[in-house]
């Protein structure tokens, strides 16, 4: 039964730990940066140490077991960028995910693609 | 078929594609709206550290302790095939959100402008913005009930546009015309992009 204390702290609250409790209060993730649209896949390693992971880490982890961006990782875990990014580069050393650059990012995006990209709004 | 753990992983990031479409606009402009009208929203927050900069234009009187700062952005995502999916990210275009947009601007396929006639100043940021670092955009016109219909070639002068700058109508609420507007940006993007972008990565 909860007591009177607790009893303020519904989902209006907003979560009890702040997001940088979560990363010890790193706010830049460490080793090369990634784009918002970056493939992120997992390598299924074993995880040498599943207590060093937090609750986030092994959601991620999850969401990550088909191919999927950055942007939908954060967007579906309900936790801010900043945060996503910090656990993404945690997994990423740990080998327990790969994360890939877009093709777009590096050029211009091509004609070939620019016309699948118009066939496929035309065809919505 | 066989798409077995044999498969590199490297085939599976040239497969996925995902491409970029920025959107911005004042506050109040519609581009949530837009941006659900025409594909899947979902909620996207960014958390960044408050720098000097925003500092200094943000009030943070009685806030002082308050490292952070939360901002919503407008996410949203069409997918086109299996292989190829359209990410809108919509974000404010003041200059205080300009750290989300030097982020975003990489590597887009371009962006939109949406901007109301009624408060056309609020879109001089987002233009300055994108045409400063070349990155292809157009303009659309989100016709507000009871807002006043200017003709196209009057709001290309109140902003200062390019004569051949799409400047576009649309009614965001509509699937179609939010369709449209990213048309007329894919469309433009084609028409200023020459065949040599195809040579790659040199």
């Amino acid at each position: 039964m909860p007591s009177n204390d607790e009893r303020w702290l519904d989902a209006e609250a907003g979560p009890v730990v702040r997001p940088y409790a979560l990363t010890g209060g790193r706010t830049r993730p460490a080793g090369e940066s990634f784009d918002l649209v970056a493939t992120v896949m997992a390598t299924h390693a074993p995880i040498a140490d599943p207590a060093s992971l937090a609750p986030e880490h092994i959601s991620v982890l999850q969401l990550a077991r088909a191919p999927t961006t950055v942007a939908d990782i954060a967007s579906d875990v309900d936790l801010p960028l900043g945060v996503v990014r910090i656990i993404l580069a945690d997994l990423r050393e740990l080998g327990l995910i790969v994360i890939s650059t877009p093709v777009a990012m590096a050029e211009r995006i091509d004609k070939q693609t620019l016309r699948e990209v118009l066939n496929g709004l035309r065809g919505l | 078929m066989d798409y077995g753990v044999s498969e590199p992983v490297s085939e599976i990031s040239v497969q996925h594609r995902a491409i970029k479409i920025l959107l911005a606009g004042g506050f109040g402009v519609g581009k949530t709206t837009l941006v659900g009208a025409v594909s899947e929203i979902k909620p996207l927050r960014t958390e960044e550290p408050l720098t000097e900069g925003s500092l200094r234009t943000d009030s943070v009187a009685g806030i002082e302790g308050k490292a952070t700062t939360t901002v919503a952005m407008d996410f949203g995502r069409i997918s086109l095939r299996r292989d190829l999916v359209l990410y809108l990210f919509g974000t404010p275009g003041q200059q205080r959100f300009w750290f989300m947009w030097d982020e975003l601007a990489i590597g887009a396929l371009g962006a939109v402008v949406l901007a109301d006639t009624r408060r056309l100043a609020s879109s001089f940021a987002a233009i300055d913005y994108f045409e400063r670092r070349q990155i292809p955009f157009i303009v659309a016109l989100n016709c507000f009930d009871g807002a006043r219909r200017y003709d196209v070639e009057d709001v290309r002068m109140a902003l200062d546009l390019e004569p051949g700058l799409p400047i576009i109508l649309c009614d965001a609420r509509s699937k179609e015309s939010a369709k449209e507007v990213l048309i007329a940006l894919v469309e433009h993007v084609l028409a200023t992009t020459t065949e040599q972008s195809l040579s790659g990565f040199g």
